[in-house]
């Protein structure tokens, strides 16, 4: 027997991966059409009214913004929907009667949220660069941040999932703290456009980091400095580990 | 004989229930073993926290010598456990999870064969391919002792597996189960159907109110009670029975007397010498041996079995 299970982490991140992939319209190709109908709306009402950065057109600044958008709301999704059914169904049975550490349930879940965020998000990607020219001037920022913002968001979802009983528990989760914090972190906007008091709260916004940081990855400005955006990215994904572990080390909600 | 599961001094509360109030008990390697009471008496949470779905607040659990807390994997990979209730993840087809569910214990493509075996041997080749979600009660069920069996475990736990399905499928899973234990398991069963645990366990634990009242095998328990129920058919309905066989009458109808004697304060010939000398002529008698229920009566309810079963 091997003592880590690495299989079993495997299969259970493989069986997170199959699962949105059984129901794909829903999990892959609605979020890429709305995100795609925020880039037809709002890039053709503001296209040539609004420069943001010098010599980007809003199209181009509103997709990177849009496609961390999708990484956020998809990658909570994932964890988050795929326990609460779990729990509701109450098939997750089948995984606490496994040998998983709760490390490696972490690990399964996050990862498997990463896959979905970045599978949007490239998603996105392909298809609005049919449409807008958009630069790609660091690359690194643009895969760290996709891969940072996703497991953060993925590990906020685990955290959800694991504490909501039911499903209308996790819905006020989504719609009053993550589509909010979303849509209030500059994905429609530089937060320089911002009046200063709303710029100082948008500074309290980790979601605006991720955003930032990914941005920057396109266009080589951003509003925040990159390594600020990496190093607060950081610590709010690792808070959040920390307190997701701490849940399902302590079996919160799940094994009580 | 070696120790299958091994349970000391366990408690747990919900609130101010006292669930379980110092369970202490063991289950023997290889053993048919039985786990009573009535609702409420803190089975389903025994078995919790013998499967690690649930924390106790103190006492320890060990399966096959593990720890369920300090060595959970080995403890895991030891037990399978058939859940009381039919969960199933709709997402996936039988053959899918049975897959999924043997890669969580790290096991690969060398189990299925194993996963085969499964699948034929409970029936469940033509529902391979399909979702669980288009079973019925009676496969769910197929399904969820295959996902219990697919690590291969040495000790089966039995949640209630028969409640509620037919008996076309009792039959088969009694038949099963017996075969799983022959094949040297450890079977754990939890039933409300004392009749299942008469005829298959040997070993049985009785728990009431969170505590353990009884554990023995299943001959000394049905030992415990001193009664047998001599039925007698008659030769004639109109009959004066002696005044001291009229304390001993359970049913009496038409020419059937059924009466309830001690073993060993009312011996069968006295009872005959009655009828003889009141002139009461016996057709045919059978005697029937107290069962598991009255046991089981005497020992969960405040009141004796005399008046429990009345």
């Amino acid at each position: 027997m091997n003592s880590a299970n690495l299989r079993g982490i495997y299969t259970l991140f493989a069986k997170e991966i199959w699962r949105f992939m059984k129901v794909f319209v829903q999990t892959i190709l609605t979020p890429v059409v709305t995100a795609l109908l925020y880039l037809l709306v709002f890039g053709q009402a503001l296209e040539g009214n609004v420069e943001v950065y010098k010599g980007v057109t809003y199209s181009a600044f509103l997709i990177p913004g849009l496609m961390m958008m999708s990484i956020i709301q998809n990658a909570f999704a994932n964890s988050s929907s795929s326990l609460i059914q779990s729990k509701m169904m109450g098939n997750l049975v089948f995984v606490l009667l496994s040998p998983i550490s709760s490390l490696g349930f972490f690990i399964a879940f996050t990862a498997a949220a990463v896959v979905r965020g970045v599978l949007v998000a490239l998603a996105v990607y392909l298809v609005a660069i049919l449409f807008v020219d958009l630069p790609l001037e660091a690359g690194w920022a643009v895969l760290v941040f996709a891969v940072l913002g996703s497991a953060t968001l993925g590990v906020l979802g685990l955290i959800a999932g694991v504490w909501a009983e039911k499903f209308d528990q996790l819905a006020g989760f989504q719609n009053f703290f993550i589509l909010p914090l979303s849509f209030l972190s500059g994905v429609f906007y530089s937060i320089h456009s911002l009046p200063g008091i709303w710029q100082t709260v948008s500074q309290f916004n980790p979601f605006f980091y991720l955003i930032d940081g990914f941005r920057y990855g396109f266009f080589g400005q951003s509003d925040a400095e990159p390594m600020l955006s990496l190093g607060v990215t950081l610590v709010f994904l690792f808070g959040l580990s920390a307190v997701a572990l701490l849940m399902l080390h302590k079996g919160y909600k799940i094994r009580e | 004989m070696s120790t299958a599961v091994s349970i000391r001094g366990v408690h747990k509360h919900f609130g101010e229930l006292h669930a379980l109030n110092g369970v202490s008990l063991d289950v023997p390697q290889g053993s048919f073993f039985g786990l009573l009471g009535p609702n409420g008496a803190g089975k389903s949470t025994l078995i919790n926290i013998m499967s690690g779905l649930m924390k106790a607040d103190a006492g320890t659990v060990s399966v096959m010598g593990h720890d369920v807390a300090g060595a959970y994997r080995e403890a895991r990979h030891a037990l399978g456990v058939v859940p009381q209730e039919l969960v199933y993840d709709p997402f996936f087809t039988v053959r899918e999870v049975l897959r999924l569910q043997s890669g969580y214990f790290g096991h690969g493509p060398e189990n299925q064969p194993w996963i085969d075996e499964l699948i034929e041997t409970l029936s469940l080749a033509d529902k391979a391919d399909a979702n669980l979600h288009d079973l019925s009660g009676g496969m769910k069920r197929r399904v969820l002792i295959a996902q219990a069996l697919v690590h291969k475990p040495d000790v089966v736990v039995l949640d209630e597996p028969t409640a509620g399905v037919d008996v076309e499928l009792r039959q088969a899973l009694w038949q099963f189960t017996r075969r799983l234990h022959a094949d040297g398991r450890t079977i754990v069963l939890t039933t409300h159907y004392l009749e299942e645990a008469e005829a298959l366990c040997e070993e049985i634990a009785i728990l009431n109110r969170g505590q353990v009242v009884a554990q023995e095998s299943k001959t000394a328990l049905l030992a415990r009670c001193p009664y047998r129920i001599l039925r007698l058919t008659l030769a004639q309905s109109d009959y004066r029975l002696p005044e001291s066989l009229q304390a001993l009458v359970t049913e009496a109808e038409g020419n059937c007397l059924s009466l309830r004697l001690h073993k060993t304060d009312h011996h069968m010939g006295d009872v005959f010498k009655a009828l003889q000398t009141a002139g009461i002529e016996v057709t045919d008698l059978r005697t029937e041996e107290s069962g598991l229920e009255e046991v089981f009566l005497d020992l969960t309810t405040d009141q004796p079995a005399e008046t429990a079963r009345s």
